[in-house]
Formats: structure tokens, sequence, C-alpha cells
């Protein structure tokens, strides 16, 4: 059947607006790249002569390398840059960078910032095509896209699912793009979390929003926990973390009372004891977390490669 | 000597409710005589007015002034062209400026920067807390002798009870209000947007719009102890308004303004990250803004304000949590107000009362009325012709209006100053 797919933005900066058609193009194509990656074999042409900009204003091991590795192995030429937000005057710096980045003809420019919007900010500036690895507490797009990814290999499916997201909602971007992509999709979200913890009129994005952990488990296919920031906890917004894992952590007990056969997913890195117990997280059986990691290098290849031919398309 | 004839006017005094066709004759300065039959003497020059308003020149309660401190973004000169533009003819300024307007020298500083325009009258508010830094009280005997019409922290709440309790009922004393930027600090901090819908969906750190109403209760039943005058600067919830109406059925002493965002703009306004959309307080959702203009059509406010705060690019170019809170507002002011009589909200004269007359009577001041006798401040507009707000076209120095790309009915054409033309 001919399926038409909605272009993508120039930019990838949120998953809210993205077509449903083309998020599910991004993860087909995120598909054939991990089949690609399995077999040992690279495509080293695709992005060839092109150059890929790592600019971190966040530290981030993990994504940072994730975007790394999908670059290189798609051909482009790969530079990190790492800016420490302590040494800069912030935005003053985000737009100096922006002409600098222009000047050394960047053709793809992966950004991590703690300030809501600030790749977009970048957007309005540069001459790249944008791709939003994390902004403050608003989107971090290509998390949302490899969870779907994951979702949809272990599950065969992702419409009709129920996904419970759990912990510090009001911190993540990784719930909100999740959130986003995942109703686009038709899957039922459900949010769990002390009140403190939850953004507000966040039910008004499609979510349902649970504060009693085991109602919102009940029956779920997806459990995805978030990362609890320590410094939430100093904020005053849970009184300790011992409180918190005994109501809203993750442990067996309580994920035997999601569907028999849920999976447990985590955006990583982990806080063992705080929001995830060890035995879960490490079940073979049940924690998809590893796979996550593996889903995370082709859904960025699939997006460095589609964003990079939309700007061929549009030059 | 300044003399002139308007001729063929659509003649406008809120004050007296005057509204009828009719010619105003400036004579030295000061309105001689207005209405049907005024003529003026062989040889006075003439300026025909005929399809145009006239009106007293506005009276902007509340306004801040790049200059003293940071001339960058603002500077006297510049923000009196704007008013000039704006049909502004008194202004207000608001004393968080550095240094904070909390002496007395500083106080006859800017009246006499304003005499050296010739343009715009400046009447400055006293800090009402040393260095508008919330703590002490400023010497409100000494600054109101030196000509403060008022005391306020500006853009700054005064946090604490106590020393609001002291505010309100020390500048009692002196016949005084204290105007206070309704705002709970500690719910406040650190807050971008009001909270909600869009701030969740955008990530940006909210702020509860019952921070506004939270301090305004606490600050009428302050007035309510001490009989002190308490003025609400920008009311923008629905909350704060039914509460304020309250209080003045009450008798109390509380009055309040708003500015021109808060009737005319939503939150939706920051649409992706617009940073000339992020104010103090933050804009509302779509009912509260219908609550102010209710609040504006029944008589609950008594003024509107520019709000005008002047900010550089530097300040604005920025991820909209870190970008400063703030719109420029004097060139626009009459125009986005009467957005309110067009859509048949307000009419014409309550209008321009907010804009004369209410504010003139809140700082007791004489200004704002057609009288013969009183000083030729005058301001001529077209109600009709429409123009769009556009940043980077504006007068004056300040560009970061939060109506950019809006278009507008109705366009200043002159403004008078003592009856001499100043725009």
């Amino acid at each position: 059947m001919f399926r038409p797919v909605a272009p993508l933005p120039r930019h990838l900066l949120a998953i809210e607006g993205l077509h449903p058609t083309a998020i599910a193009a991004l993860l087909d194509l995120a598909e054939s790249y991990l089949l690609l990656n399995r077999s040992g074999k690279t495509r080293r042409d695709l992005l060839k002569g092109r150059t890929l900009i790592n600019l971190f204003f966040e530290d981030s091991t993990r994504t940072r390398t994730s975007f790394e590795l999908a670059g290189k192995r798609l051909g482009a030429d790969v530079i990190n840059m790492s800016v420490s937000t302590s040494s800069v005057n912030k935005g003053e710096t985000l737009l100096d960078t922006a002409a600098t980045l222009n000047a050394m003809n960047c053709d793809l420019l992966v950004v991590r910032h703690g300030q809501s919007g600030a790749p977009a900010l970048l957007a309005q500036k540069v001459d790249a095509a944008v791709i939003n690895a994390g902004d403050g507490t608003h989107e971090h797009p290509t998390q949302a896209l490899l969870d779907a990814l994951t979702i949809r290999r272990a599950k065969g499916r992702i419409e009709g699912l129920t996904v419970a997201i759990c912990g510090d909602v009001a911190h993540s971007r990784v719930a909100r793009s999740n959130l986003h992509c995942l109703t686009a999709l038709n899957a039922r979200v459900r949010l769990i979390g002390p009140p403190t913890l939850m953004p507000a009129e966040v039910s008004r994005l499609g979510a349902e929003v649970f504060h009693d952990m085991a109602e919102g488990l009940r029956g779920a296919d997806v459990v995805m926990m978030l990362r609890l920031q320590r410094e939430r906890m100093t904020g005053g917004q849970v009184p300790s973390a011992r409180e918190f894992f005994r109501f809203y952590g993750l442990d067996a007990g309580k994920l035997a009372l999601a569907a028999p056969d849920a999976i447990v997913m985590h955006p990583g890195p982990m806080n063992r004891g705080v929001e995830i117990d060890s035995a879960v997280a490490d079940d073979p059986a049940r924690s998809v977390i590893a796979d996550q990691v593996e889903m995370g290098v082709a859904v960025r290849m699939a997006v460095l490669d589609s964003l990079s031919r939309q700007q061929q398309r549009l030059a | 000597m300044t003399d002139l004839l308007i001729t063929g006017a659509r003649l406008l005094d809120p004050a007296a409710r005057h509204d009828a066709p009719g010619s105003l004759l400036v004579r030295d300065g000061r309105i001689a005589a207005f209405g049907a039959g005024v003529t003026g003497p062989e040889g006075i020059p003439r300026l025909d007015a005929a399809g145009l308003c006239l009106a007293p020149g506005l009276v902007d309660l509340r306004a801040s002034l790049g200059e003293p401190g940071a001339e960058h973004r603002e500077t006297i000169a510049s923000a009196a062209e704007a008013a000039a533009a704006g049909g502004i003819t008194t202004l207000c300024v608001l004393p968080d400026s550095d240094p904070a307007l909390d002496d007395p020298a500083l106080i006859g500083f800017i009246a006499r920067r304003g005499e050296g325009t010739g343009s715009v009258t400046l009447l400055p508010w006293g800090a009402a807390t040393a260095g508008c830094a919330g703590k002490e009280m400023a010497e409100y005997g000494l600054l109101r002798e030196a000509g403060a019409i008022g005391f306020t922290d500006g853009q700054r709440a005064i946090g604490s009870a106590r020393t609001m309790r002291l505010a309100l009922s020390y500048a009692a004393a002196f016949g005084a209000m204290v105007a206070q930027h309704p705002e709970e600090p500690s719910l406040a901090a650190g807050g971008a947007a009001t909270e909600g819908e869009l701030a969740t969906r955008l990530g940006l750190p909210g702020i509860p719009a019952a921070a506004e109403a939270i301090m305004v209760a606490r600050d009428i039943a302050l007035a309510r102890l001490t009989g002190g005058h308490v003025h609400f600067a920008h009311v923008s919830t629905a909350a704060a308004l039914d509460l304020i109406r309250a209080a003045k059925a009450e008798g109390l002493r509380v009055t309040c303004d708003t500015a021109p965002p808060y009737f005319d703009l939503n939150e939706t306004a920051i649409g992706e990250y617009r940073s000339y959309a992020k104010l103090s307080p933050p804009l509302r959702a779509e009912a509260d803004r219908q609550a102010v203009v209710a609040g504006l059509a029944d008589g609950t406010v008594d003024a509107i304000a520019s709000d005008h705060q002047p900010r550089d690019t530097d300040d604005k170019r920025l991820p909209f949590a870190q970008a400063a809170a703030g719109g420029a507002g004097l060139a626009t002011l009459l125009s986005v107000t009467l957005a309110r009589v067009h859509a048949g909200d307000i009419p014409l004269l309550d209008a321009l009362a907010l804009l004369t007359c209410r504010p003139a009577r809140l700082i007791g001041s004489s200004a704002g009325r057609l009288a013969p006798g009183a000083p030729a401040d005058l301001v001529l507009f077209d109600l009709e012709r429409a123009w769009k707000i556009e940043a980077g076209t504006l007068p004056g120095k300040a560009q970061n209006t939060p109506f950019d790309g809006r278009a507008v009915e109705g366009r200043v054409v002159a403004t008078f100053k003592a009856g001499r033309r100043v725009f």
C-alpha cells in the first residue's frame, strides 16, 4: 500500500509537530541501519565530505559518543566541541559560536544545552541542520526515537500499547519527547510520579497522570524509568532518596503489577537503588536497557542521513 | 510664545466626558479655549485637524528609563523621543534604576532632565526601600518633598510582609501610595513563563498565576491594617482583579493599573521561545487576558501604563529562560489600547481616561485634561489609521516590543507639549 510520508523539517528540534508518517519513516530507516551495523558493514559514502559537529554545553558521554559513532559510520568528518557552561557567559557565546560554526562550513550540528530552546535559537543563526541532543527540560528527540524503535522491536508494534513513564517527569526532556512520540504513534502514555515532580497541566498533552505507582503500572506493556537528578532532592521537591525509591522506584515487586511480558527501559545513566533496583535493571528477560544503546546509534544514523538528504534537496 | 489654533478636530476630554467637534486655541503654551465656536486672532498659526481626534497628552503611570545606569538600552533623550511619538506628555519614572531613586537629589535630577527634553514631564517614583533592595524603608518624607509621586521598588516585589506594612503605614503620613509588583517572590523565583500547558510543552520553568493573587491578597490585608494606599502594578490575572474589586467595594484605598500586553496578548505570544514576549509578570492564559479586559471595562483598573522596560538585543538574544524580561511600550501605548476600543470592549472616552485623567488623579496631578488655563499638552491622533508595529522601526532606542508584527488601527499624528509640536 502506498503511504505518503510527511517531509522532515530542516532541523530536528523536537518530536512535537512531527507527522506520524515522518516518525515511522525514520524508524524504518533506523531499522535498516540496525541490520547494517549488526552485519559489520558501513556506508561511509553517504555523508562523505560532510562535517558533523557535536556541540555539547552539558556533559554527556553516552549521547555524544552515539552521535559520533553514527556520523563516522556514515563517513562524515566528526568534530566534538565541549563548551563548559561555567566558563562562558551564557548565550552571548551561543551566538558567537554560531558565527564560528558557519565559518567552518558545518553541515550537521548536534547540540546539547542546559536551556530549553537553545538549539532553536542556534537554528535561526546557523546554516547547518541542527539536531537537538537535549535542551533543558524541553525535548530530547533522538532519545524518543530510539525508545520507540526499542519498543517496536521488542513488542512488534507501538500502536495500542500502554507505556508507563515513571519518575521525575517535571525535569525530564526524555519524558516530554517520549510522550509526543508515543502518542503520535497511538500508544497510551501514563505518567507516574509525585505531584511535585509532575509538570503543570501535562494531561493536556495527552497523558494519563498517576501519583500511585501501583495503579499506574497495572497492565502496562512498557515501563520506562526516568533518572532522578540528585539536585531535585536539595530543591525540596522530594524529601529523600529512600522515600522516593519506596514509592516511585522500580523493583521486582512493583514490576509484577505490570503486564507479565512488560519490558523495562531507562535512558541512562541509572541511579541504582534510587529509581531502579539492580535486579530489575539487569534482568535479561525484562530489561531492554542495553538494546536502547544499540538502537541509539542506528536512530542517529537515520536522522543524520535524512536531514542531510533534506538539506541537499533544499539547497 | 506658543500660539496655535487647531481646527476641525474631534475634541475629547475624558475628565469632562466631552466628545464633540470643535477647535482648540493655544495662547502662550496654554489652552485658552476650546469648543465648537472657538476661533483665534488673525495671523495665528493654524492646524487643520479635520478627521482627527484631539485629546489630552497621555500620562504614563509607570515606565523604566535606561538612564541612569543602563544608557546602552535607553537614554532619557531616546525615551522622550519614543514618548512623544506615542503621545505621552507626562511620564512617571520607575525608581529601580542604577542608582535607584532613593535619594532626594536623584528625584530632582530626573525631574530636571525631563524639563531638559522640552517634550515630556518626568515625574519620578521614589524607591520604597533603600536601593530598591526590599529591606529598609527609603526617606519618604524627603523624597516626597523633592517631588516623588509615590513609592515602589519598580519591577521588584516588596517581599517581606513586615516591610510592606511599614511602608504602607509610613507613606500614609505623607499622603503617598505604595505601588507593589504583585508577585510572591518565592513562587516566582527562576520562572520564565506562566505555569501551565504551554510552559510544560516548551520546558520552561513556570510561575503559577496564583503568585499574583497571593501577593495582592496579602497587601490588601495590610492596607486594611494600616489604612495606607496600596497600588498594584501591571495586574494580569482574574484572581487578582477579583480581590481588588472586592477591596474597592469595601472602601479600602486600593488601586491598580495594567499594561497593554496583558489585555492584548496571551501566553501564546511567546510561541517558539520569542524572548521579546518575555515579560514580568509573564503573559497569561487567555481567560486571564479576558478578565483584564473586563477589569478595564468595569472600572476596576484605574490606569493603563506603558510598563516600558527597555532591553537591547544582548539582553534578549538568549535562550528564553536566560533572556531579560520586559517590553518596550511607549510608542505603542495608545495604538494597542485603541484596539480594545475598536473591538468594542471599552468606549473611546473610557479608554482615554485610563491613559490621562485617571492616572493623573492617582498621582495628584492636574495633567491629563482639557482645561482652559492648563498647559497645552495634547495628542492628535487618527482613530482609524492602520499600521504595523515592527521591532527595529520604532522611535527611540529600545526596540524590544512584544507586539512585533501586530497590525493596529489608530496612530498618533502629532504631540504637543505646552503648545509646541514635539512630534
